[in-house]
């Protein structure tokens, strides 16, 4: 008899009591509260926040400039980039240096994207009610390995049309067959102490920028 | 690479009894002060944590329900789970015991011609001794997750479900790396200091090097979806990204349990798992794959194979208990640990399983039977206060569970062992009741006994005669039970200590 034949044999027989079917309460809430949408990006700032992600807000026509001067701050010399990022996010030229752009290439050796600075990428969607932001590998997000080995990401979110209130709506927007990576402030540990520390193997640095949108 | 043993020790098969090996531990003060300090942190956060959720109880109500719902057709769910993982380009095997586990797991390896793998924190790899195993066949396995690096570099055994090291201290944790890291790989930085963060950033060179080349990744998982066949992977640190991404060959060792029917069941567990487990509204990074994904692994984005053990391991006999199945609800939060006294006083070791505090004292004698000295004082290692079905997010009541144990550890009875359904003797020579003696004695006799005594007894009182048969009744037929007092437990545990939700 094979393994698979065995369990499922065990549990057939486990199961033959009579204990009465279950039904699964559904009455937890969709949502906590009632928030205007402005209420919700600011919900979702301050979620972001508590956790140690750095948050910036902006509009479409101040974007480039302002992902400009995050890449300086940090001096960035290189710059990660997805396939289908919107080219007017990263600035052409400016007053200062801009980094060598990477492309996000299936070819790229885990040793080539330890050797960049920075990523900047869009999302799926973020959840106010926890911080959270989720990458769906979708095409200005790219491969799920590039917002994961650089030190730096910044990721764009077009508020408020990108945030949902809580978990019970975000997952009915996913598609579970895509890779899904929940981001919800930068890498951290509390192994030492129960003390946190932010940045062990991801990013250290987590820079969100919230675009309005009028 | 030298020689040094990778695999982090197991627990030995003859483990001493719980109030030996609990002895032990109360005596060494600097445990006590980590464990105190430590439990004390993250229940007071996680009170806060589950107060924001106004409706936390019906999402505890959810959460068991669906655990209970999916055992109750446990078959029917695992079957759709291979077929959908199978569809998505992933290979399901079957494995009875540990046994079996590890024997697929090291051909799996060895067929991929690699010698070494690098491992996401999972519970089910360490029930099975996967890392011993692997040592054996000639392949390291490095533990990745920050607080299982200290384990596996210290020589050490786990004794946390969420924080494996919280017995060390910073300084032994600084020494540990100093010693230890050169001989594995990238040494620690000389100088080192004992600041949580020098010693974060010298585990993350340390470990850097290995993920950067490693081929072959070993998880576990906290979910398993039956309707998609997505695996869901709870972290923080960014470890259990880079072994479930970078490597071209990842295998995942998961207990049967672990499967809910459908992706939408997921949006209770986001909720209830963080701030049940690290007080978090979210952790830092929770990873979903379905199989090899859209691109079935051949653009560069995740593993190019993707192999899912269903691990049993007396899951099933569990399961054909019917008070005792409730331990399968299980998602190895860890409140449970942090809220108990007896954990607080003895911690994880004294359990001698990888399974400790409340939960370990309902599983690990599940699992593994109560043939075992440690298995057959497992259940009377609690004052039933419990504080531990409070604080569960699926609503496991374990002290229910331990009663039933003890009973069955006393006076014997029908029990499943290997598929099988056997008659167990009463434990010799009221072994059991002894042991509970001991057990109680040896972690009451001191300050602070006074109040967990009445808590004990308050608890046995309030639910004597019902539900202390067996050893518990000889326990409670042969002491005077002092006045309980005015104020009821409840109320007391409510104001006091513990978490009202
Ligand atoms: S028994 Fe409940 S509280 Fe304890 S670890 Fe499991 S889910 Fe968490």
């Amino acid at each position: 008899m094979s393994s698979k034949d065995r369990i499922l044999g065990r549990i057939r027989r486990a199961l033959r009591d009579d204990a009465p079917a279950v039904e699964i309460p559904r009455d937890y809430l969709h949502v906590h509260g009632a928030r205007t949408p402005a209420q919700r990006v600011d919900l979702l700032a301050a979620h972001l926040a508590e956790y140690r992600a750095v948050v910036h807000r902006t509009d479409e026509e101040g974007l480039p400039a302002l992902i400009a001067r995050l890449l300086a701050e940090r001096g960035a010399r290189s710059v990660l980039v997805p396939p289908g990022l919107p080219p007017h996010w990263l600035p052409a030229a400016g007053p200062i240096r801009v980094p060598d752009r990477v492309p996000d290439r299936a070819a790229s050796t885990p040793y080539e994207l330890d050797r960049v600075d920075s990523v900047v990428t869009g999302c799926a969607l973020a959840v106010a009610e926890t911080g959270t932001i989720v990458l769906d590998a979708g095409p200005d997000q790219g491969r799920r390995r590039i917002t994961l080995v650089p030190d730096h990401h910044i990721c764009v979110v077009r508020v408020p049309d990108q945030v949902v209130d809580s978990i019970p709506q975000a997952l009915p927007l996913l598609d579970p067959t895509r890779p899904l990576t929940w981001i919800s402030g930068p890498s951290a540990t509390s192994d030492i102490e129960l003390d946190r520390v932010e940045g062990v193997h991801g990013p250290r640095t987590l820079e969100v920028v919230l675009v309005g949108t009028q | 690479m030298t020689g040094t043993h990778l695999g982090m020790p197991a627990f030995p098969a003859a483990a001493p009894a719980f109030p030996a090996a609990a002895r032990e531990a109360v005596r060494d003060e600097g445990l006590r002060a980590n464990l105190r300090h430590a439990t004390h942190t993250i229940r007071d956060k996680r009170r806060r944590a589950v107060a924001e959720l106004e409706d936390w109880d019906r999402l505890r109500a959810a959460g068991r329900a669906v655990k209970d719902h999916t055992l109750r057709h446990l078959d029917r769910y695992l079957l759709q789970l291979e077929e959908a993982v199978t569809a998505a380009g992933g290979t399901v095997h079957w494995a009875a015991d540990a046994d079996e586990a590890n024997r697929i797991v090291t051909d799996l390896v060895r067929a991929t011609g690699e010698r070494e793998v690098v491992k996401v924190k999972s519970m089910a790899t360490q029930e099975i001794g996967l890392n011993e195993a692997l040592e054996a066949a000639g392949i390291a396995a490095y533990e990745t997750d920050l607080a299982e690096l200290i384990v596996q570099l210290g020589h050490d055994r786990p004794s946390h479900i969420l924080v494996p090291a919280i017995h060390r201290n910073r300084a032994e944790i600084r020494d540990i790396f100093r010693a230890e890291m050169g001989g594995w790989g990238r040494a620690a930085p000389e100088p080192l200091g004992d600041d949580p963060r020098e010693l974060a950033e010298a585990a993350r060179l340390h470990l850097r090097e290995k993920f950067l080349r490693a081929k072959v990744a070993v998880s576990g998982a906290n979910f398993m979806v039956a309707e998609t066949g997505t695996m869901v992977v709870f972290e923080s640190e960014g470890n259990g990204r880079m072994c479930l991404t970078l490597p071209e060959t990842l295998i995942s060792v998961v207990g049967i349990e672990k499967v809910v029917p459908t992706f939408r069941d997921l949006e209770i567990f986001l909720q209830t798992l963080p701030r049940s487990s690290t007080a978090e509204r979210m952790n830092p990074y929770t990873t979903m794959w379905t199989g090899l994904g859209p691109s079935r692994g051949a653009d560069g984005d995740g593993p190019s194979a993707f192999h899912l053990v269903l691990l049993d391991n007396g899951r099933t006999d569990t399961l054909a208990d019917e008070v005792g199945r409730q331990a399968l609800r299980c998602i190895r939060c860890s409140a449970c640990l942090n809220v108990c006294p007896v954990y607080e006083r003895a911690g994880g070791h004294a359990y001698g399983s990888v399974y400790p505090g409340p939960i370990g004292a309902i599983l690990s004698p599940q699992l593994r039977g109560t043939g075992s000295a440690i298995d057959a004082s497992l259940p009377y290692a609690s004052t039933l206060c419990g504080a531990c079905y409070e604080v569960c997010p699926v609503a496991i009541d374990i002290p229910e569970v331990l009663v039933h144990l003890r009973e069955r550890v006393a006076q014997g009875g029908p029990v499943t062992r290997g598929g099988v359904r056997v008659t167990l003797r009463p434990a010799d020579g009221h072994t059991a009741e002894r042991a509970a003696m001991r057990a109680a004695r040896l972690l009451l006799d001191r300050p602070g006994a006074l109040r967990a005594a009445e808590r004990l007894l308050a608890r046995a009182r309030r639910l004597a005669p019902r539900r202390l048969p067996g050893a518990g009744r000889a326990w409670t037929d042969s002491r005077e039970l002092p006045t309980v007092p005015a104020e009821s437990f409840r109320d007391w545990w409510a104001r006091e200590r513990s978490d009202p939700r």
